[in-house]
């Protein structure tokens, strides 16, 4: 690789986690195959402490417009093109996933997302990447001598460099086919993808008035709430904490199941976890199969015992 | 529409100019295996391993293709479905005719990538209002037709659509986004992709089945060349070692093995 281009995604004037880690991948790459990494920053986000990840060089487009898919491929495959990249690198995120395949349209790029491993250059440019929605992993091969790859969350450590990062701006004018008209997040969450450590609670639970528990676990252990597909199909959750084959791929260090039987769809997406705890009142349950640590007994009399060690 | 101020012959020249402005939707479908698949591989796991594999139309895709219905329906306009795929797909494309979709359009290639199946597709998809995809498909998994496809034709591209309305000439779209939700509005033509919650799916009824038969399956042949990657070898993850269980009367030990045994908290 010559240049290596990483879109900095940053969020309420700080970049994300996951960013960092997509910095430090593409640094990584470039210590053994060579090349130089380049972070773009778009909009007034300060890129100043990107050399701390990995960045040799940052490059900032000041684009005040709100993000699209559309505005915001236009500029990240403008600044590719100039610095003649022949490596994107972003992050599996929702924001991430909906540029990558339109950069590698324009630059007639190979395109992998899902990808959780450094590539393997030994024969051609081979990446590791999720495939049958958490079942499996496919080694793909990109012929294309240029190629966008969207890394997922949490597979990647980020390492810490020294050095400041050479910065300049590029001036790209770029128009939305898109109106953005309202945006509602979440405040205070810790995002669902991105999480290290994420709890979890199925129909067991009962009904959604027992969720306190998960959230005072949850908080205490600074971690995200999810739910198997049926709790949020009864709408006692937002289909956004849905993890499993028909609902979001997650990967975090640590999954804590309460009350949730463990059907090979819910196994899907999140058996990449590192460390698996099951608590299920039925001994029989699936999920102990898929689990390091297990507990056998009723949530509404385990989990408080949890939480107050967790406060601890 | 109320009241014919331009009299009637101007009414029946916009009954005219409104019958050629009917919407109309193109869905891609992907045609998967079913959800309790047990995967595995064969050829020292360099191929999927499809033996008694019971295949289905994407969950997402079920989702765009009855979203897209209910808009061409409500808008007076037709849905046309597009596949890449070999012959054995052609009962999954039946079963999305016999939700009501007009015509279907079968593309005789290997769909071996997103950006194959996007670049196939982009040869056909002129012309339409509305391209619908799903979130992604749930045995490759790119999430990428979509937003290759818009690129390509040079139109927007909405990902991860939970609700899409359409009132003179513009959609308005809620989509996910990383830590919240967002509502976005785009004139036509725009590709979107399906999310859980867009809508429930319809099932297919007797008429609409037997009325499947008989609709138009249309085969063309690839007119690209599928050179973007390659799948070399496939694994599955690395199976536990065994669960350590924990006395439920000691529950709270398990913070501590957490903490000092597994070092993720
Ligand atoms: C096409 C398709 C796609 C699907 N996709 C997904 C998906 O993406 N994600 C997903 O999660 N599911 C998915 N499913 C559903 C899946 O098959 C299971 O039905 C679902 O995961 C079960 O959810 P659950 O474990 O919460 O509920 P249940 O199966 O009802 O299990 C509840 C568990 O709680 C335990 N329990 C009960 N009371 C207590 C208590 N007091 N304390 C402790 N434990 C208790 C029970 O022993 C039981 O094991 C899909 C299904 C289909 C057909
Ligand atoms: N072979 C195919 N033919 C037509 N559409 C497809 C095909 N594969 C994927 N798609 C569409 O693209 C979406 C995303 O797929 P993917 O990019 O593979 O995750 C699917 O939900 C389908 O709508």
């Amino acid at each position: 690789m010559k240049n290596i281009l990483v879109f900095a995604e940053s969020a309420d004037n700080t970049f994300k986690k996951s960013t960092q880690e997509a910095i430090s991948y593409a640094r990584e790459i470039a210590e053994t195959v060579g090349g130089t990494v380049t972070a773009l920053v778009i909009g007034a986000t300060d890129g100043s402490n990107l050399g701390n990840y990995g960045a040799h060089q940052v490059v900032s487009v000041d684009y005040a417009g709100s993000f699209t898919s559309d505005a915001y491929s236009t500029i990240i495959a403008e600044v590719a093109k100039s610095m003649q990249s022949d490596l994107l690198v972003v992050s599996n995120t929702y924001s991430g996933k909906s540029v990558a395949p339109r950069v590698a349209a324009s630059l007639d790029a190979s395109l992998a997302t899902n990808v959780i491993s450094l590539p393997v250059t030994s024969d051609g440019f081979v990446v590791k990447r999720g495939v049958f929605s958490g079942k499996a992993f496919a080694w793909v091969n990109l012929s294309k001598s240029c190629k966008v790859l969207s890394i997922t969350p949490n597979s990647f450590e980020i390492k810490t460099w020294s050095g400041d990062a050479n910065k300049s701006t590029q001036s790209i004018s770029a128009t939305s086919g898109i109106a953005v008209e309202q945006v509602n997040k979440v405040t205070g969450k810790i995002a669902l993808t991105e999480a290290e450590v994420v709890i979890s609670g199925g129909r067991g639970l009962k009904g959604p008035e027992n969720w306190g528990m998960i959230e005072e676990l949850a908080d205490a252990l600074g971690a995200a709430t999810a739910c198997s597909k049926p709790v949020s199909d009864m709408g006692w959750r937002p289909h956004s904490e849905h993890v499993g084959q028909t609902g979001i791929t997650i990967k975090p260090n640590l999954y804590i199941a309460v009350g949730i039987s463990g059907a090979i769809q819910h196994l899907a997406g999140v058996s990449s976890s590192k460390v698996i705890v099951a608590i299920n009142k039925d001994p029989e349950a699936p999920f102990f199969k898929a689990a390091d640590y297990g507990i056998v007994g009723d949530a509404f009399d385990v989990l408080p015992k949890i939480i107050a060690a967790a406060k601890n | 529409m109320q009241g014919n101020p331009i009299g009637e012959k101007g009414g029946f020249f916009l009954l005219f100019l409104r019958k050629l402005k009917r919407m109309k939707v193109l869905v891609c479908i992907s045609v998967v295996p079913d959800t309790t698949t047990k995967i595995g591989f064969i050829e020292n796991n360099t191929q999927f391993n499809t033996a008694g594999v019971q295949y289905i139309l994407n969950p997402y895709d079920e989702l765009a293709v009855t979203r897209g219905l209910e808009l061409a329906e409500a808008n007076g306009g037709s849905v046309t479905i597009v596949h890449v795929g070999k012959a054995d797909s052609e009962a999954v494309i039946r079963k999305a005719l016999s939700m009501g979709a007009n015509e279907a359009i079968r593309i005789d290639a290997e769909p071996t990538d997103a950006q194959f199946v996007a670049a196939e597709i982009a040869k056909i998809a002129g012309g339409y209002d509305l391209i619908l995809t799903g979130r992604e498909s749930i045995d490759y998994n790119s999430g990428a037709v979509g937003g290759l496809l818009g690129a390509l034709l040079g139109i927007p591209s909405v990902n991860v659509v939970t609700r899409i309305d359409y009132a003179n000439g513009t959609f308005t779209f809620d989509r996910d986004i990383d830590g919240g939700r967002e509502t976005v509005s785009c004139a036509a033509p725009v590709v979107a992709s399906a999310q859980k919650d867009l809508c429930e799916p319809r099932i297919p009824n007797m008429r609409g089945i037997m009325a499947a038969r008989t609709k138009p399956l249309q085969l063309l042949q690839p007119q690209t060349v599928a050179d973007f990657s390659a799948s070399k070898s496939y694994e599955l993850p690395t199976a536990k070692t065994g669960v350590k269980m924990i006395d439920p009367e000691n529950a709270s030990q398990l913070i501590d093995i957490l903490r000092n045994e597994a070092k993720v908290i």
